[in-house]
């Protein structure tokens, strides 16, 4: 895996490129010109949704055209049956889907896994990898 | 901050709407990694190259305001939370704050030692060496030896030096001391000499703008 090598000047002008083309709807929210993240759940979506795609896991395309269809979807359903707005829950559904679509993963070993963290039956080990 | 948004959902809804969202997001993430098509290194940097200062300026702002209003600090050691409110700044995780005050005789220090939770309300997204296993136990069991070695902070044999383990129901603010000869300073000035570093108490604040980051670590 590509790691330490990374430069943060280089990976920004790439990620630069990536997003450049995602507007209306799909545009990442922003503050004085800068991406803004809300909770560290927003911030790790987003992180690992660019990683993948960097790592030849999908074309940014595919995941581009996904988030735009997950918000398409929650616009059209009436709102009593919907969470209020969340920019990165959609990024999340459409990183779930694709990477199901592609066989990466299981929807039942993800369903598994958030029952373990949910209840804490697996705990915080996540960042000592 | 956020602006105020007209809310038809209930603080709790919230608070569950966030924890759902943070075990499925964590769920994805360590299937991702124990899989290896990706590594967590890649990730915080991606994540750093994009996260402002947002973060940091805010507990800034909060350290300088304590230090030229006293009214204002005196409530911000009763009840952060709503002394940061005060400020538009808070809310989600940021509930549950308590500041600590660095004084004379006492040095504050924060870490989780279970995870990482962090202030990330007043200060944006934890650095990569909170959340080392390193950090996690050493400052808990030398705090003194660690900030010396690991920061190059020396906290003098007159300071008493007190360790806050953060948790996911409270989250600890350092209020560093103010630094001599910084009395003319406006509050402008003095936010922009306060460091991410001292609000961990990681750090403490130079009179001067320092372009040196503390607490590097390898």
């Amino acid at each position: 895996m590509r790691s330490s090598k990374y430069k943060v000047q280089d990976s920004r002008q790439e990620v630069k490129q990536l997003i450049s083309n995602m507007d209306g709807h799909a545009a990442l929210p922003r503050k004085n010109g800068e991406l803004v993240f809300q909770s560290p759940w927003e911030s790790n979506t987003f992180g690992m949704a660019i990683a993948l795609h960097k790592n030849g896991l999908y074309d940014w395309e595919d995941f581009r055209n996904l988030l735009i269809q997950k918000i398409n979807e929650w616009q059209s359903k009436p709102t009593a049956n919907r969470r209020e707005w969340n920019y990165y829950e959609r990024w999340i559904s459409s990183l779930e889907e694709l990477l199901v679509k592609k066989g990466i993963i299981t929807r039942k070993e993800l369903a598994q896994r958030t029952f373990e963290f949910e209840t804490g039956l697996r705990d915080e080990g996540h960042h000592s990898h | 901050m956020k602006t105020a948004v007209s809310r038809t959902y209930s603080a709790n809804d919230y608070r569950t709407k966030e924890s759902d969202l943070t075990a499925r997001v964590r769920a994805l993430e360590s299937i991702l990694l124990e899989k290896k098509l990706v590594s967590s290194d890649v990730i915080e940097k991606l994540i750093s190259s994009y996260e402002n200062d947002i973060g940091p300026m805010l507990g800034a702002k909060v350290v300088a305001k304590a230090w030229s209003d006293p009214a204002f600090k005196k409530r911000l050691l009763e009840n952060a939370t709503a002394a940061c409110r005060e400020l538009n700044i808070g809310g989600r995780e940021g509930d549950n704050m308590v500041a600590l005050e660095n004084t004379p005789t006492l040095h504050n220090v924060i870490v989780c030692t279970l995870c990482s939770c962090y202030p990330w309300a007043v200060l944006g997204l934890p650095p990569n060496w909170y959340k080392s296993p390193q950090y996690r136990s050493k400052i808990v069991i030398e705090p003194r030896k660690t900030l010396r070695e690991d920061f190059g902070v020396n906290i003098g044999p007159e300071k008493k030096i007190q360790v806050w383990d953060s948790s996911a129901e409270i989250r600890y603010l350092v209020i560093p001391e103010r630094p001599e000869g910084t009395e003319e300073m406006s509050e402008a000035q003095l936010a922009s000499l306060v460091t991410r570093e001292s609000m961990i108490g990681v750090g403490v604040v130079n009179p001067k703008k320092s372009k040196t980051k503390a607490g590097r670590r390898k």
